[in-house]
């Protein structure tokens, strides 16, 4: 068994918000994500990824600001890990 | 080689502070090119120690100073660092053709939390830089993230994320903090950058042409949402280059609807 991983980072907290930024790593070895491969997102939302069979299997926990860093920036905020197992 | 000419305008510096770079394309002539890239292939630059100062650094004849001496760049890199920098370090960065593999995205050196105080990297490109050729992906708006090094390695792709293409020549200043990394070069040609990183010697306050300081246009370019950036963080982006801005202008009271003023009214208190 084969995975295939795809990481959605979504505008807010919310499954069906949708896609800012994207990674897959594909298990199989068909093909050969990189970085900076590809200005359009491959859904709009998360649940359009839901939609095309990819299985949810982690999602950001909501964290409170670090006390006296609450202006800071830093990784995005959220961020949602699907699979494909074949 | 400093000058007082060609520096930039308040809207240009503030479109600075809310994407982290300052673009001109084809800026270096193309006798300049064409002496950098058989130079390049040649092997390395001469070194120079942390923190010379520039006018000390680069021999007289040398690409990087015919580079610096143009004068649409040494005006832009005076607006942004003051006059008077040092140069950190220099480098040549090449992409192998189908060498297979991106950078992750990163931010160079180490975390840096200066808030009043930025150093920048110019990044010449001698030869013309194809989508094919892997240029430098790097995300407008980023610089002012708290991440260090490649621990943003795990973002591939983000929305409105810049993969250069541009003309030989093209000169791009960037702040140290921008989140960027070379792409994977796909063509037959050996690609190119060339990077010097300066540091500032003087408070970075109104290098610029503030001529235009109160145009409108000033806080529109400070507000700009960026694709790649959550809508509430987004806010708080615009927090921080409020905070920037008042450094980098010497206004405490700067701010663009009310966002940092709200938050420190604290009438009576004092502590």
């Amino acid at each position: 068994m084969k995975q295939q991983v795809l990481v959605l980072y979504l505008n807010t907290s919310a499954l069906d918000a949708e896609v800012l930024g994207w990674a897959n790593y594909d298990g199989t070895g068909r093909t050969s994500p990189a970085t900076g491969d590809g200005d359009e997102p491959p859904y709009e939302t998360g649940v359009d990824a839901l939609k095309d069979g990819w299985r949810l299997f982690q999602a950001s926990q909501l964290m409170p600001p670090y006390p006296g860093h609450e202006y800071e920036t830093s990784f995005l905020k959220h961020e949602f890990w699907f699979e494909k197992l074949e | 080689m400093a000058t007082t000419e060609h520096l930039l305008t308040s809207v240009e510096m503030a479109r600075f502070v809310a994407h982290g770079y300052h673009r001109m394309d084809a800026v270096v002539p193309a006798a300049i090119n064409e002496r950098a890239v058989p130079a390049f292939e040649a092997g390395r630059l001469p070194d120079v120690s942390f923190g010379t100062p520039l006018r000390r650094a680069f021999a007289e004849g040398s690409i990087s100073r015919a580079i610096l001496a143009i004068p649409a760049v040494a005006g832009a890199l005076r607006s942004l660092v003051g006059p008077d920098p040092t140069v950190d370090h220099h480098h040549v960065h090449v992409r192998e053709p189908h060498e297979g593999r991106a950078q992750p995205l990163h931010g160079d050196a180490v975390i840096d939390t200066r808030v009043d105080a930025f150093d920048v990297q110019l990044m010449y490109y001698p030869q013309e830089v194809t989508a094919a050729m892997g240029g430098t992906l790097s995300v407008p708006g980023s610089h002012l993230r708290r991440t260090n090094e490649s621990d943003t390695g795990r973002y591939q792709n983000l929305r409105g994320q810049t993969r250069l293409t541009c003309p030989a020549g093209t000169v791009v200043l960037l702040h140290h903090g921008i989140w960027h990394g070379g792409r994977r070069n796909d063509s037959d040609i050996r690609r190119y950058m060339y990077k010097i990183r300066f540091n500032p010697t003087v408070p970075q306050v109104r290098t610029w042409d503030v001529a235009d300081l109160d145009d409108p246009a000033v806080a529109r370019e400070l507000s700009v949402y960026h694709p790649w950036c959550e809508h509430a963080t987004a806010r708080l982006e615009i927090y921080n280059r409020i905070t920037m801005w008042r450094a980098l202008t010497g206004d405490a009271s700067f701010d663009i609807d009310y966002w940092a003023t709200r938050v420190a009214n604290r009438p009576g208190r004092v502590a």
